[in-house]
Parts: structure tokens; C-alpha cells; sequence
């Protein structure tokens, strides 16, 4: 009995000590000042040096934070306890947010430099004259494929997909949004249609793809296309970048029919404290210089049209990346579609997961 | 008097823990599944689970978790036997639990590696002339990751059965005139049943709800209950039909564990 005492009043000493260790060291960081700003974005989703380059500027401390699915960020904004001052959600998570009133309206005076967005990316359904958010990156779906592996294929079409020499060969994202969107996509139809009909052709649609797909599977699908385990994958297109700088041999191509334009954007959740310094921060991202400095490091497309001036040609030339405005006119943003139609989107992709040949 | 004032208050903790960690998460579980996407009450979630998508799923899941622990099973009553025999049981015993201790997702991940198509497995085949074949997103791959997972929590209560065994009794058998099948058949494992019976049932009730490693060892070919709830509670956000699922799964995990239930013997 004494032994387990003095065992337990050990392990007690020991976690004191780390926690006691863990505030000072917090301490030395900085984190306890006054002038705070505490930005919360995915992982590896900006240029550090821009961090420094703000805090040089305005003298106020920047404290990062990453999350790596739109989810856990929205879940932890929900439970509050941390005051995130800046967070970067996706579209469609962003008018969840709205919804469930966990932003603040973006004062747009403390916002000159939103001028040098691009009016393509404002004003967009899922958040009417941007006022509680402002585009960061932006991107589409599409095909990576292997060039040594398929010399004979450009995936201009989604059609190429149903060919059968691809046996067993394609992965998937597992997002219903994204894969019954292809669906729809390669039957002309809108990525926001809700008529079951449409939704059940794209459905049966896609059932004939199933011998060609060898998985549908996460955020594994980076791994997998740089390894080289398989020569097609459906992916976004930041994803696409980020495997293209692994493995040279990959390329990228948007289908012509059409396909999915999605956002991340900035927003400042309900949880700021900082709210003048999100605003700073905001407007600082959105400088021309900054943006086109973060995007070379990012390697996404930026919605920052004064930004591409200073970026290198042709990263701005690539037509993979920032499309000609003739295949930009034929993709579309995700529409809530509401809880109703999301869950049949979902009972169909679940469907066609279950669906063997 | 005094000792049942004490008894009481040692229930205490135990009875809070029941309370709120198990019957008022099944409570609330139960009360969500009587709740349409609307949030309205209905029953429209129990009878969408007795459509064909969600049958054919309950099955597969059964199927697969029956695969998981008959092969489990298989695997680990010769591994437990052969344990009770060797010298160091215990280092023995340890070795085979440690990987149990790693983290899950690592295990899967480390599979994704030794199955891909330029992965040791491979290469082994190459190398036995076969050439490669894909291993991974399989049937097969599926089945051997959840076998390998779930096999220390097999053999650890038939290892503790076989070891509870009095030797004596073998002695007898073997005095008796019995063959060492016969003296299995009839002695050492009807003996250690019960060690077989709860680590089957260890093994096949999470095996019934495996959902992560359907996406990253099947790629989604393999479909089981539990990919359902997380997509419901995560993707759908419809957590009426999630903890529909849940509440079958409840069901079937009560039936389970009275069919399976180990009948309490005389001292």
C-alpha cells in the first residue's frame, strides 16, 4: 500500500512539473502577451515568413494553429475555449457557419486591399457580398494522372475515365459531393442538380465505373499518386500541385464539362478577441505583394489578381491551375443543398460504394 | 451495519460511471434514432434500415467479422497451446502483446506500405517468381490487417484457460488410455471454452463495427455498419440514421453476448 502511494504521489510530482514547465515555456513564447492574434489554418497552407513579415509590421504576436478537416476545425470553434481570430474554412463549411452564427461581418472599410480580388471569386452564393468572408485560395477537381504510366492519355474529357484499359486503376475521393458531381458532370448535368432522375442516371452512371476503380480512399490518395501505386486519381486541385512537386511524372487536367470550383476563405469566428488585428491580418494577406509571396510557397491558385503581376510567368500561365476563362465559365461552386438532398447524395454515394460488378 | 455503509459508498463511483459513460450514451442514442434529418420525431430511420441497401450491409458486416474471428480463432488456439508450453511464457506472451500497444492508424498506414504494389510483400513474390499481384484494397488484404489486429485479444484469454488448466487431468486422460486428439476433443478444450467463447466475443463485436480501416486497407470495397455511422455522424450530419445503425448494433451485440454468455458453474 505505501509503495502504490509514494508510486501515485510520483506520477503527481511529475505532472506537475510538465504542467508548470508547459506555462513557462508558453510564457517564453509569447503566447501571454496582450497583442495577440491567433490564426487557425490547414497545415502547411501559408508562407511563414509572411507571418514574420506581419508581426514586423504591426507589432502583433501571430500564434498558428493548424486543423486538417473542415470538421474538426468547425467543432472546436463550436466549443469555444480557444479564441481563434482568424480561421480559413472551406465554402461549404462556411455557410454552415453562417447558419449556425459563429461569424462576425468583416467590416469591409479595414479592408481596402479587397479590391485586388478578382470579381469572379466575390459575391458567390455561399456567402451573398462577402460579408463575413474573403477568398484565401481557390481551386477545382479534376484528374492527376501518371504520363510514364498512360503515355496515351490527356483526360480531356471525364468520359476517358469509363475507358477500359483503366481496370482496376482509379482512386477515388471519398466525398459524395465530389464523386456523384462527377457523376452528374459527365452527363452534362449541374453539380447542384436535385432531381432524383438525373441523380439516379448519374448513379447508375457511375456503377459502370466500378470495375475501373481499385479504392476511394482520403487524403491517403497523395501518398499513393506520388508512390506511383496508381496512375489516375480524382483529387482537388491543391492536392494535385502538392504530389506534381513529389513525382514529375504527374500532370493535371479539369475535364471539359464541366466541374467543381471550390474556396477557402478567411473569416473571423465568433470565438475573436483580436478583432481589429484579424482585420489587419486579413488586409495584409490580401496585399498584392504578400499574396503573390504566399502563393509561390502554397503553389494553389490565388483569387489575388494584382498578386499574379508579381508571381513568376509561368506559374500563371498554367492553364491547369488557373484556367482559361472559357473552362472557368463551365465550373460551378457547391450550393447548400440542404440537409435533405445532402443526405440523398450521400445514401447514393453509399449506394454505389456497396455496388460490385 | 458499518460494512454495508462502506460497500455503499465504494458502489459509489462505480454506479456514476455506469450511469453517465453507458446507459445514458445508449439512452441518448436510442432517443436519437427515433429523429428524422428535420429533427421531427419519426420512425422513418427504422424503416429505411430495413431496406435493401442497409440488409445487404448488416450482412457483409456479419460476414466479414464472422471471416475476422473464425480465422483469428484459428490462429490463435494452436499460438495459445504452444505458448502454455515454452519455457519464457511471459516473454513470449509480452512479445505477442506489445504491437497491440502501437497506435491503430500507424498499424494501417505501415500496411499501406508492405502491401503496395512496390512493397515488401511484392517484392517477396517477385522473388519467388510469382510477379506482383494487388494486395492492397482487397478482400483478402482487409481480412489478414483486422486478423493481425485483432489476434492478442484472442489468444490472451485462451492463453489464460489453457494456463488455468489443472495438468493433472491430462495425466489422467493420458492414464486412461485417451490419444492426445481425444484427450483434446474431449478434455482440454471443453475445458477451455469459456476462454474461446469470450475471446471470440473480444474479437467479433468490434470486428462487426471496424469502419477505418474499411477506407484505408479496403479503399471503401469493403462496406461494414461502421463506415455508415461515421458517415452519417460526420458527412451527413444525419445523426438520426447513425445512431439507428447504432442502436441494430446494440441489439446484436446483446445477442451476441447472451449466446455466447458464460454460464456461471458451481465453485
Amino acid at each position: 500500500m505505501k509503495n502504490l502511494i509514494q508510486a501515485f504521489l510520483a506520477v503527481l510530482v511529475v505532472s506537475i512539473i510538465c504542467l508548470i514547465a508547459i506555462n513557462r515555456l508558453n510564457a517564453s513564447a509569447g503566447y501571454s502577451g496582450t497583442n495577440t492574434l491567433t490564426v487557425y489554418n490547414w497545415g502547411d497552407y501559408i508562407d511563414e515568413e509572411v507571418i514574420d513579415q506581419f508581426e514586423e509590421e504591426t507589432g502583433i504576436t501571430v500564434i498558428y494553429e493548424t486543423f486538417d478537416s473542415n470538421e474538426a476545425m468547425m467543432t472546436k470553434i463550436q466549443q469555444g475555449g480557444t479564441t481563434y481570430d482568424v480561421a480559413v474554412p472551406s465554402e461549404y463549411m462556411i455557410q454552415k457557419m453562417i447558419e449556425e452564427d459563429l461569424l462576425i461581418e468583416l467590416d469591409h472599410s479595414k479592408l481596402p486591399n479587397l479590391k485586388n480580388i478578382d470579381e469572379r471569386f466575390m459575391d458567390l452564393s455561399f456567402d451573398p457580398g462577402n460579408k463575413f468572408s474573403v477568398p484565401y485560395f481557390w481551386g477545382t477537381v479534376g484528374i492527376v494522372f501518371n504520363t510514364k504510366m498512360l503515355p496515351d492519355m490527356d483526360f480531356k474529357s471525364w468520359e476517358d475515365l469509363w475507358h477500359p484499359e483503366l481496370k482496376n486503376d482509379i482512386l477515388l475521393v471519398d466525398g459524395a459531393r465530389e464523386v456523384i458531381g462527377m457523376g452528374l458532370n459527365s452527363l452534362g448535368y449541374s453539380l447542384n442538380d436535385t432531381n432524383k432522375d438525373h441523380l439516379q442516371e448519374a448513379q447508375d452512371k457511375l456503377n459502370t465505373l466500378t470495375p475501373n476503380i481499385k479504392a476511394i480512399v482520403g487524403d491517403e490518395n497523395k501518398l499513393l499518386m506520388a508512390n506511383g501505386e496508381a496512375p489516375v486519381a480524382l483529387v482537388w486541385s491543391g492536392d494535385a500541385s502538392e504530389i506534381m512537386f513529389e513525382n514529375e511524372d504527374l500532370d493535371y487536367s479539369v475535364p471539359e464539362e464541366g466541374s467543381n470550383l471550390w474556396f477557402d476563405n478567411m473569416v473571423i469566428p465568433k470565438t475573436a478577441k483580436n478583432i481589429e488585428g484579424a482585420h489587419q491580418f486579413i488586409n495584409f494577406m490580401l496585399d498584392a505583394e504578400v499574396a503573390a509571396q504566399n502563393t509561390e510557397y502554397v503553389s494553389y491558385s490565388t483569387p489575388n489578381k494584382e498578386a499574379l503581376k508579381y508571381m513568376p510567368e509561368e506559374m500563371v500561365n498554367d492553364e491547369r491551375f488557373y484556367p482559361s476563362p472559357e473552362l472557368t465559365d463551365k465550373l460551378e461552386v457547391y450550393d447548400n443543398l440542404g440537409k435533405k438532398n445532402l443526405a440523398y447524395y450521400n445514401e447514393l454515394f453509399l449506394e454505389f460504394k456497396m455496388y460490385r460488378k | 451495519m458499518e460494512n454495508k455503509v462502506t460497500r455503499n459508498l465504494y458502489m459509489i463511483p462505480y454506479a456514476l460511471w455506469i450511469i453517465f459513460f453507458v446507459i445514458a450514451p445508449i439512452l441518448l442514442v436510442v432517443y436519437y434514432s427515433f429523429l428524422d434529418i428535420e429533427g421531427n420525431f419519426s420512425l422513418v430511420n427504422y424503416q429505411n434500415f430495413f431496406t435493401s441497401t442497409y440488409l445487404q450491409m448488416t450482412l457483409s458486416s456479419f460476414w466479414y467479422a464472422f471471416l475476422i474471428t473464425a480465422i483469428s480463432l484459428l490462429v490463435a488456439y494452436p499460438t495459445a497451446l504452444f505458448l502454455t508450453r515454452t519455457k519464457h511464457k511471459q516473454l513470449w506472451l509480452l512479445l505477442i502483446i506489445v504491437p497491440s500497444w502501437i497506435n491503430l492508424l500507424l498499424k494501417a498506414y505501415a500496411f499501406i506500405g508492405i502491401f503496395g504494389t512496390y512493397g515488401a510483400a511484392n517484392n517477396f513474390l517477385e522473388f519467388l517468381g510469382i510477379g506482383s499481384q494487388q494486395i492492397l484494397f482487397t478482400d483478402f488484404s482487409f481480412v489478414f490487417v483486422s486478423v493481425y489486429i485483432f489476434i492478442p485479444f484472442m489468444i490472451l484469454p485462451i492463453f489464460n484457460a489453457l494456463e488455468s488448466l489443472n495438468p493433472t487431468l491430462l495425466d489422467a486422460a493420458n492414464d486412461l488410455g485417451a490419444s492426445k486428439w481425444t484427450t483434446f476433443r474431449r478434455v482440454v478444450f471443453p475445458l477451455t471454452i469459456d476462454g474461446v467463447k469470450s475471446g471470440c466475443q473480444v474479437v467479433f463485436i468490434p470486428a462487426l463495427s471496424l469502419f477505418m480501416l474499411t477506407r484505408l486497407i479496403a479503399g471503401n470495397r469493403v462496406i461494414t455498419l461502421g463506415t455508415a455511422i461515421e458517415q452519417h455522424f460526420l458527412v451527413t450530419q444525419d445523426w438520426g440514421m447513425g445512431s439507428t445503425i447504432a442502436v441494430f448494433l446494440i441489439i446484436i451485440m446483446f445477442v451476441i453476448i447472451s449466446l455466447t454468455g458464460i454460464r456461471k458453474r458451481g465453485a
